[in-house]
Parts: C-alpha cells; structure tokens; sequence
C-alpha cells in the first residue's frame, strides 16, 4: 500500500488541551467567533455526554456548572499543526499539508525501515502522541481512500487494495470535503453512506450535481486518484501560550516554560534536530505605576505593550528539555521580568543533532549539557563575567585578555598533544615557567629611587630593600587613544624588614615617590587585608614585579613570582 | 560453617547489594592511584606524580614556587587534551603567563572569586560537573587564617567527591589544611633566585631574572609509590620503599616570555 494519512479528530480542542494540559479530562467547551457573539465551535466528548451542543451561546454553556469554557487560541492551533507536520516528517520525507489536522504520508519504502505497514500506522500513531495529539491513522493505495478512512474511522485502520469500496461504504457522506449545500441535496435525497452515493448513477448524478457529482461519485467507489502535493520543511520552531491570569513568580512561570519546552523538544526530535538557542518573549502587564511614570514623562507618547527578550545561546547543540529549563531559569532568576506576564512565546533556533562520539584516544571531557550547567550557577555566584576561558588579546598593553565563553574541548582540537602552541614543547622539555601571580588591580606602592633606580620599597607598611632589580622595560600605546598607557617595569628582589613608621631617609627623585593607597572593589576586604600583614611579615625574600605608570605618576605591584 | 553455606550466603549478599554495590567481596586498595605526570621532572622523581581520584595539596610560603608547579601541572594536562578548571580564589593567575607556560588556554575554565566562600562553592559545582582531568584550587593568597576556618567536613566532601573519579583535585595555599584527606601533601620552599650578569658596568641593573630554585619535601603521602612493595607483618601492611630526603631541590624556574 502506498499511502497513509494521519487526521487529528476534534482538532480544535485537541489543540488546546495540547498547550493547557492542566485542562485534564473533564468536560470541555470551546467558544470561537466574534465578540460578544461567542458561540460554542467545539467540545470534547465529556462536554457532549452533558449536553453541549455546538453553536450554543457563552451563556447557554455557563449554566452548565461542570463544563469548563476555553476561547479558541489559533496560536496554538497553528503550533498544533506544526507539530503535527514535524511527527509526520520523522517518518516520511513526503509529506502533505492536506488540512490543519490532516496531513498525508508517502509510505513506499519506508518497510525497510519500520516493517509492514501496520506497524507504520503504529509508530504514526506514537509519535503524534509524543507531541500531544491523538491520532486516527489509515493505510490505504489510494490517497483520498486514506484520508476518509482516518476521518470516519477511529483508531488505526488499513484498506486493502481492491476493498476501498467495500470498507468505505459504511461511512456517513458527512466524511467527504464538499460545499455545505451539497451535502443538503445528498440528505434531501435520502443518501445518508458512501454506499448509497456509490450505488447512485454517475451520469444521472453528474446531470444533477455536475463534475462535483462525478467526484463524489468516484469518492465514495474509492476509485479517484491524485498524485501528492509535498509541503516544504519548515525550520522555524516556536510555541506561544497565553494566559488567562498573568505569572509574576518565576516557580509557576517554570512549569509553563518547562511544557513549552516540552513541545519544542519533541517537535525537534521529530525532525532528529537540536537547540542551539532559545529565544524567548514574555508580554508583560502594564503596572499603573510605570504607566502613570511614563506619561508624566512624554504624554504623547502612547505606551505599546511591554515586552521582555531573553536568549539564550548555547556552545553546542543540545535537545534536553530538563537541562534547557534550568538554564533558562538561571537567567531569569539574574534578570527577571519586571512585570508580570501575560502572554509567553518561544521560538528555537534549530542545529544537526550533536555527535557524541569524539575518538578512542581522545579523554572523555565533561558533559556539554551538564557543563553548561555548571557554568550557569558559576556565572551566578561569581558574576557573568568572571567564568569563562582566557583569550589573550593581540597587544603589548599589560593584562590584555578577555573572559570568552568556555566550549567544550569536543568542539575544539581533539587530537591529543595539540592543545596549545606551547603545550608539546614544554611537555618534552619540562621546564617549568616561572609562575607570576597577578595582583588585580594594581597595588599601590612607594619606592624610593636613587639615580633612576629603585633601591627601596614600602608595601603595606613593610620596609623592602631592593637586593637585585632588572629594568626599567619601557612599553607605552595606544597614546591616540583616551586610555593611553605609559609604563616602565622592574623585576625586583627584595629583603623586606619589620614594619617601619619611618619615611624614608635617603634622597628620593620627587617624580617617583609614591604614597597613594588604592583599593577597588576586588581587592581584598579590610579584614582580610589586616590578616595579610603576618604572611608579608614571613615574606622576608620575593621577587616583584613593579612597575612606574608615567601618566598617574606614580609605582605599582603588579605581582609576584611565584 | 560448612563452605557450601558461606558460598550460599555469599551470593545471596551480593544478589542483595547488586546495582548498589558493584562488589562487596572485593578488596579495594584506596592507596592505589594512577599517578600522571606534572611535567616537572624533579617533582615526578620526589612524589610520583599526581594522583587522580584524590586530593593533593601544595604548600609553600609566597615566593616558592606553587605557582610555577601549577602552571606545569595544568599544561601537563591539557597537552593531554583533557579539560582542566581553575578555581582562583583571588584573582591572580596570569593567562599570558600560562601560555607561556603551555596551558592550552581554551581547555582552561577559569574561574575568578572573589573570596574564599565563592572559591569553596566553586569547587563543589566543579567536581559535582564531573569530566575534569584536573580542578585546580589556588588558596595561596588567601590568609592561613582564613583557610583555616574551612570546616573539615568541607574538605572530606571534595576526597569523596572526586574519589573514584579520574579528576585530579589539586590544593595550593600557605599551609596544608585537608589534613588526613589530603592524599599528598608536598611543601615547597623558595631557594636562590638566578640572575644574568650586568651587561654594562656602568649600569647595574642591566640584567635579566632568569628564574629560581625551588626545593620541596613530601610531608605526607598515602600513595603507593611503584618501586614501594608492600609487606604483612602480622595482618597490618607496611609499605617498604624508598625513604624520601628532605628540602632537595627540586626544579628550577625559567622565565620566559619576558624580558
């Protein structure tokens, strides 16, 4: 056989509970049209067992006191039906988009791959539950035969060739696609199944109805035949949710973030993708007070709708919905929305799955999705700024660097001994570099210097004489620029004494005599700065590296080798 | 007893503790690691090399060397191709001396703290993450005072942490505080610095810092060196080896990429 369809029965409320799964089992109906004209466009079963009709009015179901009422959300009709076409797309690579819940599947020469046709119709029907939809699944030769056995029949059904007829002549006319009024003129003559359209004449019927009859006609023999109109795979991923009562806790907004990525992440494995970043748009209620600030501040200037954009980017592809959550809310717990929020749409960016064998020799490394993670919370507690890998920038300019993002060695060099320029040199060589332990930022410093040398050093209040000194190394740049540097380095070994109240004694050049003190927010604190005087008073012999800024005058520690 | 019965209880026990414990019955040496290199060849002939699976601290005063070991470890590492992390208690680590120094830079999560509190959570999130050749934890400038205050319990969670694991936790501060959950605890002293000979005489201080000496000692060490065999006297096992001298010079440093 050749052909089957997959068709979503009561699609419109399907696509509802798909997105508010919190809306259970229980009787269900759903208002559609125009306000305040709102009128009853679909409900579940429950609903229709108690006695819901379809184009009652809003009021008519409000007295029903067990039925739940929801507004049509073509939002989420539209996310269901794409949905829909992912699942169908990860069994078949022709597909078509017959209608928003029905769509067709070329199956010839997928039994290679999934068996007998049966069992197609089977993995149709679970992977369409992955997503959140029932399905009605038919196999047939014939694609229109497939399409009005999943309308008329429930469950899986398959239609032999050569059977069309037979088995469809059980359905109600109601299954086929055809104008209202045709459907009139088909009661008004007492022909109520496809068996009884069939047995009718064509050439009487195409008098009567036209070449409209003649397809009907041919409909019902399950005779017609038409070659598949292919959609086109779509790469664009996203999930919209609306709510009724606006979420200002991040906990609630979890669980709804958390289904949304759900539906994406089953969409994507759908189509055997990943993530490789998340965008992410919250509507925000208005607040009177920011509204009332806003229009003190520009009256004509008519406040939009609030919006808050968060994205996050992620170094390698990843399809985790559990993992994804969590880094989403470790950005929103740094940056949270500052209203609450009404209406949440998501979109992926979709990537190639990632490949998770790296090579037999290669050390395994840490878990990209875990190490992303981890990465987060460090962010969090230690600043965004500050996790990250060392990128030494092209310059002179001393601490030239950046903090970039840390990828995961899989995705960087993954032969061993070629890690870095220097790494196979040094392994052979082993020579150890000696160590120099930055001081950030800068400590302040007072040297004395004697003919254009310095040959005494106060740090901390401890007195250093300078045993050897190498230097000065002059380096200065970006002097067209605002922050222009000018500095001259010595490389100092010093004996320090006992602390000393004293200034200094020898003649000193008054250019570099320094006795500013300097502390910034990252240095120490003022106790652990007071603790560290014992270790300095053990730290009788060091080597420093100082240096003298010419344009703040003034001597530095740049610090220590260790 | 008869052995039928022991065999019966035997396998009953391990049917019972299978999926938790892998084997109940056998016997588990904790001194035995897998030592890997720190790329200094003194330091491999005075301790071994570093442990995976376990804790090791260095100690040493300012001055004496911890960082050039750290340096030579982490570039030991990632010339490996394995992803190492950097727990900088403050602040202190010189990328462009570790590229001198061979660190394969992109393999190397730094982590800069602020204080100890943020360096010991840190820590914590690393080995939780797992897949790290190396966690590196710099404490040298942060005051013994300070480290001394870290709970014991603190310390026992990283052992176990990384216990079992292929990471390599690594300790630098002034004086060693894991106390018994440290696996090896090394101390390293500064010795004589090197200096080029003035080129002018006129000018003294033309001269270039060649680097320096640094001598260390292992002041414990629960690791089973491969040329220690080990010997029962009476049920309890002593370890027979090589006795280590104390405050040998170790390595010298170099400096390049400077002046």
């Amino acid at each position: 056989m050749g052909f089957g369809c997959v068709y979503i029965a009561n699609f419109l409320v399907q696509a509802v509970i798909r997105g508010q799964r919190a809306l259970g089992d229980g009787a269900l109906a759903l208002l559609g049209g125009a306000p305040p004209l709102w009128s009853v466009v679909g409900a579940n079963p429950a609903a229709f067992e108690a006695g819901i009709q379809l184009g009652m009015t809003k009021a008519q179901v409000a007295q029903f006191g067990n039925v739940q009422i929801c507004m049509r959300s073509e939002t989420q009709e539209k996310a269901a039906h794409a949905a829909l076409l992912d699942a169908a797309w990860s069994v078949s690579p022709r597909v078509e988009e017959t209608a928003a819940d029905t769509v067709v599947l070329d199956l010839e020469g997928l039994t290679g791959l999934f068996g007998a046709d049966e069992n197609i119709a089977r993995e149709l029907a679970r992977r369409v539950a992955a997503i959140g939809l029932a399905a009605r699944v038919a196999v047939a030769a014939k694609i229109e035969v497939a399409i009005h056995a999943a309308r008329g029949f429930p469950g899986i059904t398959m239609i032999p060739a050569g059977e069309e007829r037979q088995r469809l002549g059980a359905l109600p006319v109601g299954v086929l696609t055809t104008e209202a009024e045709t459907l009139d003129i088909l009661e008004r003559w007492g022909v109520e199944t496809l068996q009884g359209l069939a047995a009718l004449p064509v050439l009487q019927l195409s008098e009567r109805l036209g070449q409209e009859g003649v397809r009907l006609s041919e409909l019902a023999r399950g005779v017609r035949q038409r070659s598949l109109v292919l959609a086109q795979a779509s790469s664009h991923f996203a999930e919209e949710m609306e709510l009724d009562d606006a979420v200002e806790e991040l906990e609630p907004l979890s669980f709804l973030l958390g289904r949304l990525l759900d539906q994406l992440c089953a969409r994507l494995e759908a189509r055997a993708l990943a993530v490789r970043a998340v965008r992410i748009r919250f509507e925000l209620q208005p607040s009177f007070e920011k509204d009332f600030q806003t229009l003190q501040k520009d009256l004509r200037t008519k406040p939009g709708v609030k919006q808050y954009e968060k994205v996050l980017t992620l170094p390698v592809p990843m399809r985790n919905a559990k993992t994804l959550l969590k880094l989403l809310r470790l950005q929103l717990q740094g940056d949270p929305p500052a209203a609450p929020i009404q209406k949440i749409y998501m979109t992926a960016e979709a990537a190639p799955s990632r490949v998770a064998q790296n090579g037999l020799f290669v050390p395994c490394g840490p878990d990209p999705e875990k190490l992303e993670v981890t990465i987060a919370r460090l962010g969090k507690l230690v600043g965004e700024g500050n996790v990250g890998c060392a990128e030494l920038a092209d310059a002179y300019r001393p601490e030239s660097f950046r903090v970039a993002r840390f990828v995961v060695a899989g995705e960087q060099s993954k032969r061993r001994g070629k890690s870095g320029p220097n790494a196979k040199e040094h392994s052979d060589t082993r020579v150890a570099v000696t160590g120099l332990r930055v001081t950030r930022p800068a400590q302040a410093l007072r040297v004395e210097v004697r003919d254009e040398q310095p040959v005494r050093v106060y740090l901390r209040g401890m007195r250093g004489e300078v045993v050897a000194a190498s230097g000065p190394w002059r380096g200065s740049g970006d002097w067209w620029q605002e922050d222009a540097w000018n500095q001259e380095e010595w490389d100092l070994e010093i004996e320090f004494s006992p602390p000393s109240t004293a200034g200094p004694q020898h003649r000193c050049a008054p250019s570099r005599q320094n006795v500013n003190s300097i502390d910034s927010p990252r240095s120490a604190s003022a106790s652990e700065r007071m603790e560290t005087k014992p270790e300095h008073s053990d730290r009788r012999h060091g080597l420093y590296r100082i240096y003298y800024d010419a344009l703040c005058q003034g001597w530095f520690l740049r610090g220590v080798y260790d | 007893m008869p052995s039928s019965s022991f065999a019966a209880l035997r396998s009953q026990i391990e049917a019972d503790l299978r999926g938790r414990v892998a084997s109940p019955f056998a016997y588990r040496d904790r001194n035995a690691f897998e030592l890997v290199s720190t790329g200094i060849a003194g330091v491999d002939a005075l301790i071994g090399g570093l442990p995976r699976g376990a804790m090791t601290e260095i100690c040493g005063v300012a001055c004496s060397g911890r960082t050039s070991l750290l340096l030579s470890a982490l570039a030991s590492r990632t010339a490996d191709g394995e992803v190492c992390a950097l727990v900088d208690a403050r602040d202190s680590f010189d990328p462009l001396t570790g590229n001198a120094a061979g660190i394969a830079l992109g393999k190397l999560l730094w982590v800069r703290c602020q204080d100890i509190e943020q360096a010991l959570r840190a820590t914590d999130l690393l080995i939780q993450a797992g897949g790290f050749g190396m966690v590196a934890v710099d404490l040298s400038d942060v005051p013994t005072r300070t480290v001394r205050q870290v709970p014991l319990n603190a310390w026992f969670r990283f052992r176990r942490a990384v216990e079992d694991t292929p990471t390599i936790l690594l300790l630098l501060e002034q004086e060693p505080h894991a106390k018994t959950c440290a696996s090896l605890v090394v101390r390293l002293e500064a010795g004589e610095a090197r200096w080029t000979g003035a080129a002018v005489r006129c000018y003294p201080f033309a001269k270039l810092l060649r680097g320096f000496s640094v001598g260390g000692d292992v002041v414990r060490s629960r690791i089973q060196m491969p040329e220690q065999r080990v010997v029962n006297i009476r049920g309890a096992q002593l370890k027979m080896g090589v006795p280590l001298s104390a405050n040998r010079r170790v390595f010298e440093t170099e400096t390049i990429g400077g002046k």
